[in-house]
Formats: C-alpha cells, structure tokens, sequence
C-alpha cells in the first residue's frame, strides 16, 4: 500500500465564464475509503469528478492520484458516468460492455480470447450481473445497468473509482442493492470509492468520509464530523440545522439572510 | 436452372461488373450503417448520398468515373458538415439540411448541362436511380480499391467507434480521440455512399446505408454478428436484385426492369420479414 493518500486535491479552483464554481477545494482521501460527495444540484459535484479526470480545461490547484499527477495515470482511475443514452436495439449485450472496459480504447478487430472471456465472466459475477449478461445494455432496467457500468469501470482493476450520481433514477430497492455491491467491491478489491450524490441518507450504511460542496467550497473528513450544524452552517454562510430523525440526517436551512430568500438554489437545494 | 439463371447470366460482363461493384457497395453500406443508425445519422447518410448527385453528374460533363465524381462530392459534403458542426441534433440536423440543400442545386446545374451540353439524357435517371448494367468494367479495380480502404478504416476502429456510441465520455475517459474518431466514421460514410449511388444511385443509397443494418438490429444482440448479418443482407438483396433484373427482361420482351426497384424493394422486405430477437421478451422491469 502506498504511503501517499489515494486521491489528494489541494487548492483546486474551477471557473466558468468568470464564475467560480469551485473555490480552494482541498480535501485527501485515504486509500480504502468509501467517499460520499454530496451536494446540490449545481454544487459542482461533477465538476470536481471532471477535474480529477482531467477533463475540466481550465483550472488551478493540483490533483495527485497516490502522489502523482492524474493524466499519465488515468488508466488507475474507473468512473461510471451519470446515465447512458442507450438505444433499447443497440446491439451490445452486457457482457460485450463488460469487454469494452478492458479493450475499447484498442485499434483492429477483437480477438476471442479465453484469458479475456474469463475476466469478463469474473467481474460480471463480482457485480452479480451473470443473470442478465446476455440481455442488450440498452434493455436493461436502471439498476442493472449501473452494476454493469460498474462492472465496465472495474474490469482494468482501477485503484480509484469515481461515479456520478449512481443512485440518481433508481428505485429505492435498487439504490439499498447499489450502495452495498460498491461496499462489499470496495473492500474486496481494495479500491478508493469516491461517489457523487445529493441525498447523503442511500450512503450513511457504507460511507466513512464525506466531502459535502456548498457554495463552491468543500468541508470535508469522517461523515460524523462534517455533518454537523457548526461546520455546514459556515460552509453554507447561514444557519444549518442539521437533524438526525430515526437513523436518517436532514439538512434543513435555518434562518436565511433576506438576499438569499428568492434564490432558488439556496431555498430548494439543500438536501 | 436455367428458369432461375436466364441463359448467359453469368456469362454477361456486364452481369458480372454489377454484381462486383453492387456487392462491393452492399457490403461496405451495411457494415459502415449499423454505426451510422445507433448515432441517428441516417439523415446526414441520406443527404451525403444526395450531394453526392452533385458529383456524380459533373462527372458526366468531365468525361470521368463518376465514382470520383461521387466520391469527391460527398467527401466535400462530409467536410463541410463537420465544418459547420454537428454538436447539437438540432443544429446538425439543420446543417445537414443546407448542405443538402446546395448540393441537390448544384446536381440540378450540372444535369441541365448534361443534357443540353452533353446530350446525355440518360444521365439523371443514371446518377439518381442508378444504371448498374450500364458500368463499365474499367471502374472495378477502383471499386475495389475504395471499398477495401473502407473496411481497413473500419476494421481498425471498430472498438473506439463502438465505445464512442455507447457513451463519447466514456471514450474520452479511455484516451480515444472522439473526434477523429466520427471524421474517419464520415469519411467511411462518404465512401459507402458514394459506392452506393453507383449502383442504386445517389437517391436510392439510403436504402442500401439503412435497411440492412436496421433489419439486422432487430434480430442480432451482438455487435459483429449484426454486422456480419447486415452485410448478408445488403449483399443477397443487391445479387438477388440483379438476377431479377436480368430475367425481367425476359418477362416484358424488350424491356428489363430497373435493378434499383428490385434492390430496395427486397431491402424492405428483409426489413419487414426480419423477427424480433429473443430478448425483447425477457425484458427486465
């Protein structure tokens, strides 16, 4: 094991169109964690997801996957994308995706391998998918497919796994089901999980850190330690209530200054 | 036998340049279609293919193969597509439409001058409806040579392009150029189109870029396979339509059928005849 945190994100500012989105962003997340990153809708969750990838263009700060810089290493990083826009006749069966994650990015015709169709059968019984392996991507109900991109994710044995909004559109039988099959990997495939969300409650079982966004800025640390009514309500800049109803956490704004009453994001996004 | 085969089918040059050139064509359509129909290009196939009339008939005027006429065109028509961006379906789609737009003009220009520079009044119902018994030998060996290019391009990118299809972040995540990627895509839609407008003609390409690989995906779960039964479908459509087309001479003495009406028609059928796959049933709720 490394002596370097898995993922360390010092100082990272995102703008867009003179709009900081995100500002002085630092937080290390120790290998082996399972990481909530929760925020409102427009926090700059998947921004921070982008940056981390290498996607997000203009930024400053430094991002160090176990302490180096993320683009000659990217291939450590697994990340699940927040919906795909599958035709229903695509013909693609779950276990052709499956393969894709280990060979997408190469040139020239797939060969049939047995060292290849054994991986591919391993991760789809790891993510307990063998049931529908042979359906096509595009037919399969939410739940199966996020397990099935999961698996896509997971087949090159990443070190660090991102996911945007995995339990965005699932029912709730399926977001209880997701939230354990990314425990049960996490800890057998000694991988980092980092996991976007806006409802923190589906992760309270498996998460033991939180990076919670608000107005730009992160608080972050063990989940017990951040969601507290101290901490969030200076991250939010107003008074926070933060209330713990039979095993579950509401995040409740407080008394709001009169200059945030009519801004939406302020009033409705708090989860 | 000889009901099926009339006498001297294969016998016939001409016979066999149009069952080269319209395999050639059927096969490299249907392959290159199954991708153009997941990415919901079939319009920008179909004006490719219309442009590419532009092309083709100008090459009456010059005196050349009209497959570089038709060639050429669509790979301009391509290029300016791309050029004039293609990002968001609405906007491409409009694109697409302008581009189309100036290119049936210019079609329009140099089939006027066809006929009456040229007198060749055969020209447009050849460049628009296709002329297959008509091409002459002499254009296989270049056929040949465009279609290969195309199935080399496409063999070598088959796995990005998929991945790409699937999801384009997805493909950026795993260091593929997505970009070039959907160039060399059009630029292997511009060589089918332009093989097929030589031999249903520039309107009726479609039909061979859309129908076999749309009745394949009704059948065929996996990738390779529905490209393989694409292929086959394009292929005994268009050897089918040209057998048909020989014999149909024999039907109305004196005049043979067009070979275009047999191809597309029995496209159509394949498409209609063609059963759902099994999965659809098991469909997960």
């Amino acid at each position: 094991m490394s002596i370097f945190p898995a993922l360390s994100v010092q100082s990272l500012s995102v703008a867009f169109a003179g709009q900081d989105v995100l500002k002085d962003v630092s937080f290390d997340l120790a290998a082996g964690s399972f990481c909530g990153l929760i925020g409102a809708n427009g926090s700059g969750k998947t921004t921070l997801l982008r940056s981390i990838l290498g996607f997000q263009g203009k930024q400053s700060g430094t991002i160090l996957l176990e302490g180096v810089p993320v683009a000659p290493n990217r291939r450590r990083i697994g990340y699940v994308p927040q919906k795909l826009a599958l035709d229903p006749d695509m013909p693609l069966r779950a276990r052709d995706f499956v393969a894709l994650g280990l060979d997408g990015h190469r040139l020239g015709l797939p060969l049939p391998s047995h060292a290849k169709s054994r991986a591919v059968d391993e991760m789809l019984a790891a993510v307990e998918a063998q049931d529908f392996a042979d359906q096509r991507v595009g037919r399969l109900s939410g739940g199966q497919q996020q397990r099935v991109m999961i698996a896509h994710a997971l087949i090159r044995r990443p070190h660090l796994l991102l996911l945007d909004e995995p339990l965005a559109n699932l029912d709730m039988r399926s977001i209880a089901e997701v939230v354990e099959l990314l425990r049960r990997l996490a800890r057998e495939q000694k991988i980092t999980v980092l996991l976007s969300a806006h409802d923190m409650n589906p992760l309270l079982p498996a998460m033991d850190r939180i990076v919670y966004l608000a107005n730009g800025k992160a608080a972050s640390g063990a989940t017990a330690d951040v969601v507290r009514t101290a901490v969030l309500s200076k991250l939010y800049g107003y008074h926070i209530d933060v209330i713990r109803v039979h095993g579950r956490v509401l995040v409740v704004a407080g008394e709001m200054p009169p200059g945030l009453a009519h801004d939406p994001v302020h009033v409705t996004a708090i989860p | 036998m000889s009901i099926l085969f009339a006498s001297g089918f294969f016998a016939d040059e001409s016979v066999r340049t149009a069952l080269v050139v319209g395999g050639s064509a059927a096969i490299v359509s249907a392959l290159i279609g199954v991708f153009t129909v997941l990415r919901g290009h079939a319009f920008a196939g179909h004006a490719l293919a219309d442009v590419s009339s532009a092309g083709g008939s100008a090459s009456f005027l010059l005196g050349v193969n009209p497959l570089l006429g038709f060639l050429g065109m669509a790979v301009l028509a391509a290029g300016a597509m791309e050029f004039l961006g293609n990002r968001r379906v609405r906007e491409r789609d409009l694109v697409t439409g302008i581009v189309l737009g100036a290119g049936l003009g210019l079609s329009a220009l140099f089939l006027y001058f066809d006929v009456t520079l040229r007198n060749t009044t055969g020209a447009a119902v050849a460049v628009m409806f296709g002329s297959m018994f008509a091409i002459p030998a002499s254009a296989v060996p270049l056929t040949l040579a465009v279609a290969l290019g195309g199935l080399a391009i496409l063999g070598l990118i088959y796995r990005p392009l998929l991945l790409s299809c699937v999801d384009p972040e997805l493909a950026e995540m795993r260091g593929i150029n997505v970009r070039l990627i959907g160039l060399l895509h059009l630029l292997v839609l511009s060589l089918a189109v332009a093989l097929s407008a030589m031999t249903v003609g520039a309107i009726l390409s479609t039909a061979l870029l859309v129908g076999p690989p749309a009745a394949a995906l009704k059948l065929s779960a996996r990738p390779g396979r529905a490209m393989c039964l694409a292929a086959a479908i394009g292929l005994a459509s268009t050897a089918l339509g040209i057998l048909l087309a020989y014999d149909s001479f024999y039907w109305t003495p004196g005049h043979g059928w067009p070979v275009s009406f047999f191809i597309v028609t029995l496209v159509c059928l394949a498409y209609l005849l063609m059963p759902r796959g099994a999965d659809r049933s098991r469909r997960a709720v």
